[in-house]
């Protein structure tokens, strides 16, 4: 593997630890933003909504929910169109000097 | 809603027909299956990792299968069943784990390792120490939510079957013996992935008998809630009485599940990275889906039996999904229902065993006492052996902790994970300066600190050892001890170059995208 693809690998590398730990991060906020606000405001947690039907703490929870399964989604399809076209880019380059 | 009838006294503990029939239904057909995969489980890739011939869809549900245990099912209804919205604190937080495996973890392991996440950890540094270190942490983790699954078992099956605690205990450790020792990972799998098709079936079946009373709106439901237990229902109660302990509880929920040895070892049993990554997003939406439903069900069992009814079978609630069933489907149900938290037990049990024989036959064996040179017949010997230790001492431990209260345990095994084992395999994955002591540095603090700030915590050394007062104010520690964990091993890695594992970085991150060259011995 020649330096300039070794580059490109570093650097397809970077991308996706940054999608990752971004992903993560926001994971983190909207998880421990609804923990903070049940624990710290729990009257704001438990106005009701909708005729008293719901409580706007129920709904965030079922959307922190909605939410993982959604930012999951975006993960595998970024890395499924942009992650993997780089990798199989590469791959090509890499032939058969393989470690 | 307030005629609703009063719910009819469930007869739980006279094992009835259909819960006894379904269950050796379910046992009969998982025999048959362990049957055919033991003729097909003849190597160590066979027997740890089901020759990584599972597919994206089946591994999904295998990992929600390994995951949604009778706990979270019994425990998450329970919950909301007694104290309505703080059930969902926690389902909440067993969930957001899920997405941190995908964006961090999943296809790197899947890459870089074999059989068990020490093949990761250990890549590029020392496997000795590093092994030691990972085997040790793993087979705490192990012990601990073995013991609170065993004796949530016999505790359920007392309950439901009304078969005494031990021989429940025994039929539970020799079946899932059974599967593990004949049918390794092949038969393990099929096993979550039927348990978690019938948990996933019986919980929405249910779901849908409780919202076909409120006009298949739940709003309507919630609203019934409130109008028998008042707007509390709804409001965030005493689980959240000390912020700080929740946030803690939350940190060790999000990073324990991607340290979680049973649940890592189900990312070698799929192709690729690729398939690792679409299976943990199937897994992921299982999982979430499951926990809503569950969350319907915790309602609907306080509206439809009632929490006097519910209390009077158990404190915690435990008991309100069955006896949901057996309001809405009669006896028949409340039979299915049973039998499918029975499987469920058995499935996790499984998979816990399987991955603790991975850790001594694996890491342990073949990397320390053998170092790395050994015969794949005597390594599959070892795994079997370990198998039968592992599940003699369940059956023991569940016998020793019969009558504690071992629910803070599976908490433990989570902060555990989050603390030992995810730090190492985050840096190991990252950071090329990251060095053999680091790892063992950070792997023995984050097992120990975890394990001696439980002790001193309320929940042990007030409760369980009656001080009067707990040196620890945290019920989880993860707050502390994660961090912790991450800064050891980052000082002690800068303290000491390790120029073997700097240069295999560069072939570390070769293998961790592109894949290993060579598959690992295919049938």
């Amino acid at each position: 593997m020649d330096q300039a693809t070794e580059d490109r690998l570093r650097a397809v590398v970077a991308r996706r630890w940054r999608v990752g730990t971004a992903l993560t991060a926001l994971m983190m906020a909207i998880y421990f933003g609804f923990i903070l606000l049940v624990a710290f405001d729990k009257a704001d947690a438990g106005t009701l909504l909708l005729g008293a039907r719901v409580s706007v703490g129920m709904v965030l929870g079922a959307v922190v929910i909605v939410l993982a399964v959604i930012l999951t989604a975006v993960y595998v399809r970024w890395a499924n169109v942009h992650y993997d076209a780089a990798i199989h880019a590469l791959r090509e380059h890499r032939g058969g000097d393989a470690p | 809603m307030n005629e609703l009838p009063a719910a009819p006294a469930p007869k739980l503990g006279d094992a009835n027909a259909t819960a006894v029939v379904s269950f050796l239904v379910f046992v009969g057909i998982t025999l048959v299956i362990t049957y055919w995969a033991s003729r097909r489980t003849r190597t160590s890739a066979q027997f740890f990792a089901a020759g990584g011939n599972i597919s994206a869809v089946q591994n999904g549900f295998a990992l929600a299968g390994d995951y949604m245990s009778a706990a979270s099912f019994l425990g998450i209804a329970g919950m909301v069943s007694m104290s309505g919205f703080d059930g969902l604190i926690y389902s909440v937080g067993w969930l957001v784990g899920w997405p941190v495996i995908t964006f961090l973890i999943a296809e790197p392991l899947r890459n870089l390792g074999k059989y068990t996440f020490a093949d990761v950890v250990a890549y590029r540094l020392r496997q000795r120490p590093v092994r030691i270190a990972a085997a040790i942490s793993t087979l705490t983790v192990v012990s601990f939510y073995l013991i609170a699954q065993m004796v949530g078992a016999g505790e359920l099956i007392q309950l439901m079957f009304g078969l005494p605690y031990r021989v429940a205990i025994m039929i539970v450790g020799g079946v899932m013996l059974l599967y593990v020792l004949f049918g390794g990972m092949i038969a393990t799998t099929w096993v979550q992935i039927i348990k978690a098709g019938l948990l996933l079936l019986g919980a929405t079946l249910l779901a849908i008998l409780v919202l076909a009373r409120f006009n298949f709106n739940p709003l309507e439901l919630f609203a019934a809630a409130r109008d028998k237990y008042g707007p509390e229902v709804m409001a965030p109660g005493k689980e959240v009485a000390n912020p700080l302990d929740t946030i803690s509880l939350g940190i060790a929920l999000m990073f324990g599940t991607a340290g979680l040895p049973h649940i890592l070892m189900r990312f070698y049993t799929v192709r690729d990275d690729r398939t690792a990554r679409r299976s943990v997003a199937y897994a992921t939406s299982l999982i979430g889906f499951f926990y809503l439903v569950t969350f319907i069900l915790g309602f609907g069992a306080s509206v439809l039996v009632g929490r006097d009814a519910i209390g009077a079978i158990g404190k915690k609630g435990n008991m309100a999904a069955p006896m949901l069933a057996n309001y809405l489907g009669g006896t028949p149900f409340l039979g299915f229902i049973s039998a499918v938290a029975f499987a469920t037990i058995l499935a996790v049990v499984a998979g816990l065993t399987l991955s603790g024989a991975a850790a001594i036959a694996h890491d342990l064996w073949g990397h320390v006492v053998r170092k790395g040179k050994v015969d794949e017949r005597e390594q599959l010997r070892v795994a079997r052996y370990a198998t039968v230790a592992l599940a003699l001492l369940a059956i023991g431990l569940g016998i020793v902790f019969e009558n504690q209260n071992v629910a803070f345990m599976v908490g433990l095994a989570f902060a555990i994970a989050a603390s030992a084992n995810f730090p190492a395999l985050l840096m190991s994955m990252t950071w090329s300066r990251f060095t053999t002591r680091g790892a063992v540095a950070s792997m023995i603090t984050g097992t120990t600190s975890t394990l001696v700030l439980i002790l001193l915590s309320p929940t042990v050394w007030k409760d369980l050892l009656g001080h009067p007062e707990a040196v620890m104010p945290l019920k989880n520690p993860g707050v502390i001890t994660v961090p912790l964990a991450f800064l050891v091993g980052i000082v002690v890695s800068l303290s000491s170059r390790e120029p073997e594992s700097e240069a295999g970085f560069v072939e570390a991150r070769h293998r961790m995208h592109f894949g290993p060259t060579h598959e690992p011995d295919k049938p």
